[in-house]
């Protein structure tokens, strides 16, 4: 019953799609002044048959309807409501229907929004990203039905991976889908815009708010993904430039670039055609990822059980998206001078995107490389983290003082009255760092440049802070937001370094009972107990730390879990997480043998590291919200 | 200017499509289905305790070998290791260890307090040698019969279940 419901409202999506493509072609070519009423219609019918295909897959889940394969292939009775509901998106087919929901859902809101805006520009829009909407759904249809059936159906399903199985993976495609599907919409945009031949400032006010938008999930959701990565993968790390994380990454850069530059285009002519590529690349670029987390050319944790047909398709429609991209762009664009003044705002702000433009290519490259070694000369690499850190490290310096610098400058050209309170920062910068390094007696060159600069953007975004805070309250609610995030930004970085510097690991073998001694803990194994939960079973360490320096005793409880549904084990790291420091613990078992195998960690500054991520995307929030002082 | 600008990136987006399709028929090697009856790679690989190499094609001589993946952090090995221990006391198969991405002195250390089931302890320190053997996580554990072909494959660790499976393979002459 789910099935035929399910497929029908897909199809029905699709006859929708085809309508909308075909009326707004006609009605750019008619008289008339206003878009009819009838598309507009047509956008709400096809949000709610998407929404309801959606809907109904997920009562298939939390119905545990086993008639579906897709529910059979993932879920489970005794699954927690809560994974039964997040394993809707947990597989391919589930996660694309998800995927069109963005791509709808932002075709209706920037419509609605823009309605009575440009009547061609609109409609267009609406076109190219009807377009995408159909060919993701003909995708969905013909290679990745989450509506098939299966027949005898079974009386169980075959469950979720465990480490799927985690409320910050629940949210984390969700979260990254709203970022980077949402980036089609300023796609559709801008070859729009270049068609309609649509004004450049108009252009600009039109998109911003939805690359805020995006930046802001996209922000948000790598966050998450990476913090289920550190308590979750049990290595204590939270960043492994893994190539799907890359792949969420890469558009982060874009939009981080896009929304810098769409700054400038709002006051300013000039950089049109730039933001314009932007845009566009933005969106292939998170189809480019997608084919590389959903083809299988890839390996990677992530990895969706592979098809090739899959890989082959979505290559294809990338394929067209971008010939006829540049096409359009070719025919289309517009001559522009450009000319900057040296250290005016703009100056800086476009600085940002040369950064941003070379952090995407050394990640790009890092992550494609290995496919095409392999393919032109049958060699086999991997590239790891020795390469990212040694390339992106030296330019984070220049980064972290333009990052601090930039915000302060005027439009046009600058006149810094400011020289004074400048110098007088770079000089507490030095002094606290100098302190920083003879506590840390840490002697690389280049990490201390960078303890110097993170530092630096910290202690200048803070006093501009405060200061600006005084006077121009409008203006200032808008500058607040870079400063948050800049804010943000330096003290990721700070917290990185410290925590690469200062993290310490021991591994060590223990019985019941028994008390190992460290340099400064004290690691005692209590018990090990043994509990049954409803879809697994676990043994939980009692693990006692002493900390001699400070005298305090820690109780961790690290746990191996034994899934049925699928058969699984999985090691759960156990944390105790303080402002300035987490103590993790992992645990396995030895077999043969009374000994447990205990890891034990300390990493400082982790919560600094979550906390300036938050408020890098806080910045990004109060840009939203100011929007309505503008 | 502006058609040269337009035909480069013709190319080389071409070009990068044309690689990208490519690899999309060159990843098969990492399923494991396709993997079984195909040939394993001729490779050099280093001793994890002595300065030379073998290859493997010396492993020819060799009725059937087992060659298991692991490493000394990774926990599902010691859940294994005692399988592999069991196994090492059939005649009719020798097994090959190939530690992976590991540290000697930890590899040697999970040896000495678990149990040598190998006959031979190769190192693959940076797990490039691994990978063209199809391996993408371990534990994992390849079959092969005196031709170096694929005759069975394990993703994670080998149970009970898997030992008797390979033993009656392998002809249970112990």
């Amino acid at each position: 019953m789910l099935s035929e419901l399910g497929n029908l409202s897909i199809l029905i999506s699709i006859i929708i799609s085809i309508f909308l493509i075909f009326f707004s072609l006609k009605e750019i070519k008619d008289n008339k002044s206003n878009i009819s009423i009838k598309i507009k219609n047509f956008s709400t019918l096809q949000l709610i048959f998407a929404n309801l295909s959606f809907f109904l897959l997920l009562l298939g889940y939390i119905f545990s309807d086993f008639s579906l394969v897709n529910v059979y292939e993932n879920s489970h009775t005794a699954k927690p409501l809560l994974y039964k509901v997040s394993g809707v998106w947990g597989n391919h087919e589930g996660s694309l229907l998800l995927w069109i929901n963005v791509l709808v859902l932002f075709s209706f809101l920037f419509f609605l929004k823009n309605f009575r805006k440009n009547k061609k520009f609109q409609l267009l829009t609406l076109f190219f990203q009807n377009i995408l909407i159909l060919g993701f759904f003909i995708f969905l249809i013909f290679t990745s039905n989450p509506f098939s059936k299966i027949f005898p159906i079974p009386e169980e399903g075959l469950g979720l991976n465990p480490i799927l199985q985690d409320p910050a993976l629940a949210i984390h495609p969700p979260l990254l889908y709203l970022g980077f599907v949402g980036s089609s919409i300023y796609f559709s945009a801008a070859l729009a815009s270049l068609i309609s031949k649509f004004d450049g400032k108009d252009f600009a006010i039109a998109v911003k708010p939805w690359i805020l938008v995006s930046w802001l999930f996209q922000t948000l959701g790598i966050l998450v993904g990476s913090i289920w990565a550190y308590y979750e993968l049990g290595w204590g790390g939270y960043w492994f430039w893994d190539p799907v994380e890359n792949s969420s990454l890469i558009p982060w850069f874009l939009m981080t670039a896009l929304f810098h530059s769409i700054l400038v285009l709002e006051k300013r002519s000039g950089i049109y055609l730039w933001v314009i590529a932007l845009s566009i690349l933005t969106f292939t670029m998170s189809v480019t990822g997608t084919f590389l987390v959903r083809s299988g050319i890839l390996n990677s944790v992530h990895t969706f059980a592979s098809d090739p047909t899959r890989g082959l398709y979505i290559l294809i429609f990338l394929s067209l998206m971008i010939f006829s991209s540049v096409y359009i762009f070719y025919k289309y664009a517009p001559n522009e001078n450009r000319s900057f003044h040296l250290f005016s705002k703009e100056f800086f702000i476009l600085t940002n995107n040369w950064f941003m433009s070379f952090f995407l290519i050394t990640v790009l490259i890092g992550t494609v490389y290995p496919i095409f070694l392999e393919v032109l000369t049958n060699q086999k690499i991997s590239i790891g983290p020795p390469y990212y850190n040694s390339v992106l490290a030296p330019f984070l310096v220049p980064l972290l003082f333009m990052m601090a610098y930039g915000p302060k400058t005027s439009w046009i050209v600058s006149k810094t009255k400011e020289k004074k309170q400048i110098i007088l920062t770079l000089l507490f910068s030095l002094a606290l760092t100098s302190v920083i390094i003879y506590l840390i007696n840490q002697r690389n060159f280049l990490i201390n440049l960078l303890l110097v600069s993170s530092i630096y953007l910290v202690s200048q975004s803070l006093f501009d802070f405060f200061k600006n805070s005084k006077k121009n309250l409008d203006k200032g609610f808008i500058n607040k937001a870079s400063q948050v995030s800049h804010l943000g930004f330096g003290l990721l970085i700070f917290a990185i370094l410290l925590n690469h510097i200062m993290s310490i690991e021991h591994d060590l073998n223990i019985k019941i009972g028994e008390k190992k001694q460290l340099k400064n803990f004290d690691i005692t194994l209590e018990d090990i107990k043994v509990y049954n939960d409803k879809n697994f079973k676990k043994f939980v360490g009692h693990i006692v730390i002493l900390n001699g320096e400070k005298n305090i005793i820690e109780r961790l409880k690290p746990e191996i879990r034994i899934y049925d549904k699928p058969e699984t084990i999985t090691y759960e790291a156990s944390i105790k997480s303080n402002i300035f420091s987490d103590t993790y613990v992992t645990m396995s078992n030895i077999s043969k043998s009374e000994y447990y195998n205990i890891k034990f960690q300390k990493k400082p500054f982790m919560n600094l590291i979550w906390l300036s991520t938050i408020l890098i995307a806080a910045g990004g929030f109060i840009r939203i919200i100011a929007r309505k002082f503008e | 200017m502006k058609k040269i600008l337009l035909a480069s990136i013709i190319v080389l987006v071409s070009f990068i499509i044309i690689v990208l399709s490519l690899g999309l028929k060159t990843k098969n090697i990492y399923d494991t289905k396709d993997l079984i009856g195909k040939q394993i790679s001729e490779l050099d690989l280093k001793y994890l305790n002595e300065d030379r190499t073998f290859s493997t094609k010396n492993l020819k001589k060799n009725k059937f070998t087992l060659i298991n993946f692991w490493a000394s952090w990774c926990a599902p090995c010691r859940k294994e290791h005692k399988h592999l221990i069991s196994l090492s006391k059939n005649k009719n198969i020798k097994i090959i260890g190939i530690n992976f991405k590991d540290e000697k002195s930890k590899a040697n250390k999970f040896i000495k307090e678990m149990g040598n089931p190998f006959d031979i302890i190769a190192s693959d320190s940076d797990g490039k040698a691994s990978v063209s053997f199809g391996v993408y996580g371990i534990p994992e554990t390849i079959l092969v019969n005196n031709d170096l072909v694929v005759i069975k494959k394990y993703i994670g660790p080998i149970d009970q279940k898997d030992v008797k499976k390979i033993l009656k393979l392998v002809g249970q002459n112990e």
